[in-house]
């Protein structure tokens, strides 16, 4: 029995987003085959790993994580040029968690201007993202969204209960747009079409279908990108063809594995190692699943999956 | 091909005798037709409908087990390429590299690390399942005495003897008699020397080629000697090809029935690089390996590795769940809070975690539910107040708190007034609606 190849031809194909400005602006999406599958299609780019950074110093991160960071990370600014500069990094994520109410509740006004500083101090493409209570995120994500006007940025998150002032704020200012929703296809699918039908551009988003950690319902992260994917290669769904992001590191630097040292856990092994792996690996799971756009933390898995996506 | 509930009726006695334990024939080859059901159960079933209905339901990828006693291991019987169209079936085994050319005391040291290598996780024994000793010696003799040093010290485990000389594997095989171990190396080379010490030896034989139509004629071939039980490897080292060929492999053998194909996998990972390693495994445990070779496991990979395996081999259709019990989380004292939520797994630890991050001592009840979430156990009757009542009740937690108050999920606050009518002497608080507002409530109340 000689052996056919079992190749696939699909109808769709996912979005193309570029984003950034000038010679450092970076593309992902638009292939046109399930994940790292070249033979049967095309893939026009790798994915892109984003290094996420915060408004206010990371005083809730873990300290291995911490660690690489602790000169820098007092202040956006040159955090952000570390990461560009010293890190390498193809993109930045600025989570603007301090606007928090529970936390700092800093001013829509300070979120602006934080923004405002970041971006005069790199020239790779900035994630905004604000601090996920949907509530404050619509006047922060405003104000950010006005103090980036024309460069290219990805805003973020637009979810059901704030995905219109969100969504035309990122229209207003030329930005692209991430919208979330729980580990549910068909919510996903839902918000993609809400946000469309107020006259956003379909190609301008960025689907986040819930980000889980290795061991935390990745598994749930993991077949919801595949169930995505899939619609929008086989069936054409034009709702369910933005690419996806994969916002890694504020769920794996929170759980147990990542933090518990190794004498309470004699088991687990070395702490650093384990945080690290485990945040690399739970982005090597959902590069699998279909995630194009990687917000990650800690440079040593940034490495780590930036060597896999070359081997794939 | 997989044949219809109907398609199968017809090959069945159509005499209702019951015997099967289903109402009727019909009902019976539906089950069938579902893997529901076992042609065995039918004492009167001619032995044409066994042969075409045993062929017909025969796993599109041949089950094979490896290793003895408790420490054998199932692979294979996949039948699906999405594990959200159905369960992926037996989670592939890690095996670790142990080279001949290394001493008797490193070989013990590795050994003893893989019998050490168990950890439980939410209620699964997770263990490197295999050693893969390779002849990198090149020599018979030290194969042969390292596997015998294997044999002695963990003679049940699944060991996969990586050589291409069918001499050194003949030797090395003896140790393992009975225990289903697997010859690793059968090639275009050496096909039919390694068939035969296979086959007699009662061995699974790993067969390697150069790509995938060497492959798919190399099984063939061996399967004409008759040696039904095959892993294989197409020869992938690099990642994109082990997913390349993994890939093809699995939707061959499934969407197309291609026979010579209808085998697990296995893929080498080893790299230098330890974390590298790590995210190599990862690939091939979500993209169809079968049983991956690892060249180290340390703990901590070990651990992200098992994590991922039990993940993706977790049934979509059945939530994980924790076991039913008072957790208690940080020095809890008889004055610590106590809170309550449903025995979902990821409810669980995304409570549990939350609490640990307020670094406020607390217990957490964590009531049976059967794998709901908190609102859907709750909409599911299954997290009432007379459930709740009886659970604390009978959970022995009053001998062990001194206070009366338990604080339950924002999301079912509605239950409150009801559970402190059943449970007397109990007062209800009513907490955040997400875990994450766990952290602010149980500080503020310490405050």
């Amino acid at each position: 029995m000689a052996f056919t190849a079992p190749k696939e031809t699909y109808s769709g194909k996912v979005y193309n987003v570029t984003i950034g400005t000038g010679d450092k602006a970076a593309s992902f999406g638009g292939e046109n085959v399930l994940p790292f599958l070249p033979f049967e299609g095309t893939i026009p780019n790798k994915p892109l790993i984003a290094y996420e950074i915060q408004d206010v110093p990371p005083a809730d991160w873990p300290e291995n994580v911490q660690k690489p960071f602790s000169s820098f990370s007092g202040d956006p600014v040159t955090w952000a040029k570390f990461c560009q500069d010293t890190l390498k990094a193809k993109a930045i994520a600025l989570r603007l968690i301090g606007t928090h109410p529970d936390r700092e509740n800093r001013s829509p006004e300070d979120a602006a201007k934080t923004v405002r500083d970041v971006l005069s101090a790199i020239n790779v493409p900035l994630i905004i993202l604000g601090s996920n209570n949907a509530e404050k995120d619509a006047p922060v994500l405003v104000a950010a969204a006005e103090a980036a006007k024309d460069k290219n940025c990805i805003l973020g998150k637009a979810q059901e209960a704030n995905y219109k002032t969100i969504a035309a704020a990122a229209m207003a200012n030329n930005h692209k747009l991430i919208a979330m929703s729980e580990l549910d296809i068909n919510l996903s699918k839902q918000l993609n079409i809400l946000i469309t039908q107020m006259g956003f551009d379909k190609e301008r988003l960025i689907t986040d279908p819930m980000c889980s950690a290795l061991g935390y319902g990745l598994e749930y992260t993991y077949s919801v990108m595949e169930r995505i994917r899939l619609a929008a290669l086989t069936q054409n769904d034009l709702t369910m063809q933005p690419p996806m992001v994969a916002d890694i590191g504020m769920y794996v630097w929170k759980i147990k594995e990542t933090q518990a040292p190794e004498s309470d856990m004699p088991l687990w092994g070395n702490a650093e190692e384990r945080g690290i792996a485990w945040e690399a690996a739970t982005a090597a799971a959902l590069l699998m699943a279909g995630a194009e756009l990687l917000i990650m933390r800690h440079p040593k898995a940034v490495e780590a999956v930036g060597k896999l996506i070359e081997e794939l | 091909m997989a044949l219809s509930g109907v398609e199968i009726f017809k090959l069945l006695p159509k005499t209702n005798c019951k015997k099967c334990g289903h109402p009727t024939c019909l009902a019976f080859a539906m089950k069938l037709a579902q893997r529901q059901a076992s042609l065995e159960q039918c004492p009167d079933v001619s032995e044409e409908a066994k042969k075409i209905l045993g062929e017909a339901s025969a796993p599109p990828i041949r089950s094979i087990t490896i290793g003895s006693g408790d420490r054998a291991v199932k692979i294979g019987e996949e039948t699906v390429l999405f594990r959200h169209d159905k369960k992926f079936v037996n989670p592939c085994a890690l095996a670790v590299e142990i080279k001949d050319t290394l001493s008797e005391t490193e070989i013990t040291k590795k050994i003893e690390e893989v019998l050490a290598s168990e950890i439980d996780r939410v209620g699964q024994k997770l263990r490197i399942d295999a050693i893969a000793l390779t002849n990198a010696s090149g020599d018979k003799g030290k194969f042969e005495s390292a596997a015998k040093l294997i044999a002695s010290k963990a003679p049940n485990i699944p060991i996969i003897l990586s050589t291409t000389d069918p001499a050194s594997a003949e030797a090395a095989v003896k140790p393992f008699a009975g225990k289903k171990p697997i010859i690793y190396g059968a090639n275009s080379g050496n096909a039919e020397a390694m068939a035969n010490i296979a086959k007699a030896e009662k061995a699974t034989l790993g067969v390697v080629a150069n790509g995938l139509d060497e492959l798919s004629t190399l099984t063939e071939k061996i399967k004409s000697l008759g040696v039904e039980d095959m892993v294989i490897d197409s020869g992938a080292k690099k990642a994109k090809e082990m997913l390349e060929n993994n890939t093809m492999i699995r939707r061959a053998a499934i969407k197309k029935n291609f026979k010579p194909f209808g085998y697990p996998v296995i893929n080498f990972a080893q790299r230098d690089d330890s974390l590298h390693e790590a995210l190599i495994a990862s690939v091939g445990i979500t993209k169809y390996a079968s049983i991956i070779v690892v060249s180290s496991i340390e703990k901590w990979k070990n651990l992200a590795l098992f994590t991922l395996r039990q993940n993706i081999y977790t049934d979509p259709q059945v939530p994980m769940q924790v076991e039913q019990k008072i957790y208690t989380i940080g020095e809890a004292t008889p004055d610590s809070p106590l809170t309550i939520t449903t025995n979902f797994s990821l409810t669980y630890f995304i409570v549990s975690g939350e609490i640990e991050n307020s670094k406020v001592p607390c217990r957490l009840a964590v009531m049976d539910c059967e794998g709901l979430s908190v609102l859907t156990a709750w909409a599911a009757g299954k997290f009432t107040a007379s459930k709740i009542a009886a659970f604390i009740k009978e959970s022995g937690i009053e001998n062990e708190v001194k206070h009366r108050e338990l604080i339950i999920p924002g999301y079912v606050a509605i239950l409150s007034g009801s559970i402190e009518d059943k449970l007397e002497g109990w007062k209800v608080t009513v907490g955040p609606r997400e875990a994450n507002g766990l952290p602010a409530f149980l500080k503020a109340r310490t405050a």
